[in-house]
């Protein structure tokens, strides 16, 4: 299976791929190919030259601020590579929940958190995770760097707000102590990515939930925070009342029309397991015991 | 057509060679070189029957450019019997009955070769999820299971 022609190119920098960006027009980048090659092979995306980033230096690093209050994820960290980290694990865990189950692991061994993040596949794992945890992308231009926060990164099906000349040079994510989160996946039978995948995080005292993030992946044609279930959940005791309550309002957050409905589930049956799969995933990370 | 030269260690001998950018590894491998170890099956990235090792790290041939592995080392089935005797491992698979067509079967090898490198005393559930991304259309999964365990058995963490 070959795809079309094209020209390739080899960075040797962050600064070398942005001038090939803005010299090749069309040009992408490629880092694992496991999101582009795909696609490229179904006729979905033929670029006419691609820029691969996947031998850089350094952009692979997982690591903590000296304070310990932020975690920085190099973009080219792979999914094995973030799975298998200790301190993704405790500062983090729905990303290395989602990490691990993404793929197999040869395709965690391929891929990369950027890669993952700037293909906006909404059926992806990484995205419910980085929203859960309010994370951010650092992204470079040829001439200025920002930040974009995950609740302005996914626009629609393979668009997100990274634009075709910029880089994802890694993920912040703000961590704090008391706080406990998971991921939970339904797999699609045939692609392995997630019919539903459920992120949440929860800041409690042991007896209330102080502050709570749900974000969903798979289910709707964008990974989306579900601010219903949140606002149900803040400020209520931890019981088994307030989690029906709030996984109850799962569906009612999404837009009309927002679920996908293929040939694997229907947007009814989709919105069904999403109210399922936020109570189990409430229930993952936190004990209810009285 | 544009054209790259690449470089890549294969099985710890060095080829230099001319390819489109647009060859995967797995055809550069087979039609290139003459590894045909790795079998092509899916072509998606779904079967595993093209896993090689990358820098000691497992993935799926048909999901690689060749170009991107330039510089890079890779292992392949043919690679990892020593000096032609069969190692534990394909012993196993031979004993146990870990293959009938054998299409998977390099696939399978190379996975749970590297898995067993990480864990020496692995239990099925375990072994079950290592092999997740290799399909075999043949034998059940069972023998394959108990041959990789017959291996970590045999071998006795001594690895
Ligand atoms: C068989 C198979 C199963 C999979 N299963 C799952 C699954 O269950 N769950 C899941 O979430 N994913 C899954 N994936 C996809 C996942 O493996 C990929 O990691 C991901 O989609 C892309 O990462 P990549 O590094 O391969 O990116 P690439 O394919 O190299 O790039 C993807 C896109 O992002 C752009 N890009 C790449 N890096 C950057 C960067 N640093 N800055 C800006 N843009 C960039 C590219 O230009 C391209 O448009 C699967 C893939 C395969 C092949
Ligand atoms: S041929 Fe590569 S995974 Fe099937
Ligand atoms: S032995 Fe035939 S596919 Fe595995």
């Amino acid at each position: 299976m070959y795809t079309n022609d094209f020209e390739y190119y080899r960075a040797d920098s962050v600064d070398d791929a942005l001038t090939l960006l803005s010299d090749h027009a069309g040009a992408e980048l490629v880092a694992g190919a496991h999101g582009l090659l795909p696609r490229m092979k179904t006729g979905d995306e033929s670029p006419p030259a691609l820029v691969d980033i996947g031998q850089l230096r350094g952009l692979d690093m997982i690591e903590e601020d000296d304070d310990g209050t932020d975690l920085s994820i190099g973009a080219l960290a792979t999914h094995a590579e973030i799975a298998d980290s200790e301190t993704v694990r405790q500062r983090a865990s729905v990303l290395a929940d989602a990490a691990a189950e993404l793929g197999d692991p040869q395709v965690r061994n391929g891929g990369t958190i950027g890669g993952n993040l700037a293909h906006g596949d909404a059926r992806s794992d990484p995205p419910a995770a980085l929203l859960a945890l309010d994370g951010s992308l650092e992204v470079r231009g040829l001439d200025d760097k920002r930040t974009i926060d995950a609740t302005d990164l996914f626009e629609g099906p393979f668009e997100t707000a990274v634009a075709d000349d910029e880089i994802v040079t890694g993920i912040r994510i703000p961590t704090i102590d008391d706080a406990v989160s998971g991921y939970r996946k339904r797999r699609d039978p045939l692609s392995g990515y997630a019919l539903v995948g459920v992120g949440v995080w929860l800041r409690t005292d042991g007896e209330t939930i102080e502050e709570a993030r749900v974000a969903v992946t798979g289910a709707t044609t964008t990974p989306a925070r579900l601010p219903a279930v949140e606002d149900e959940l803040e400020g209520e005791a931890i019981t088994e009342d307030t989690i029906t309550a709030a996984s109850a309002k799962a569906g009612i957050t999404v837009d009309d029309g927002a679920f996908v409905s293929d040939v694997q589930a229907s947007a009814e049956y989709r919105e069904h397991l999403l109210t399922i799969d936020t109570e189990r995933a409430l229930y993952d990370v936190i004990d209810i015991s009285q | 057509m544009s054209e790259c030269n690449i470089s890549i260690i294969v099985n710890g001998e060095q080829h230099e060679l001319t390819v489109e950018p647009r060859t995967l590894l797995v055809s550069a491998l087979r039609d290139e070189l003459g590894y045909t170890g790795a079998n092509v099956g899916c072509e998606t990235g779904r079967c595993g029957a093209c896993t090689v090792r990358e820098n000691s790290k497992t993935i799926k041939s048909c999901t690689r450019l060749a170009v991107q592995a330039d510089g890079s080392e890779i292992e392949t089935v043919e690679g990892i019997a020593d000096n032609g005797d069969l190692t534990t491992l394909q012993e196993q698979f031979q004993e146990q009955h870990g293959l009938q067509c054998g299409y998977c079967t390099p696939g399978m090898l190379m996975t749970a070769d590297t898995f067993l490198r990480e864990n020496d005393d692995p239990t099925r559930e375990e072994i079950r999820e290592a092999i997740e991304g290799n399909l075999c259309r043949c034998t059940g999964y069972q023998n394959i299971v108990d041959a990789i365990e017959a291996t970590a058995d045999q071998l006795g963490g001594q690895r």
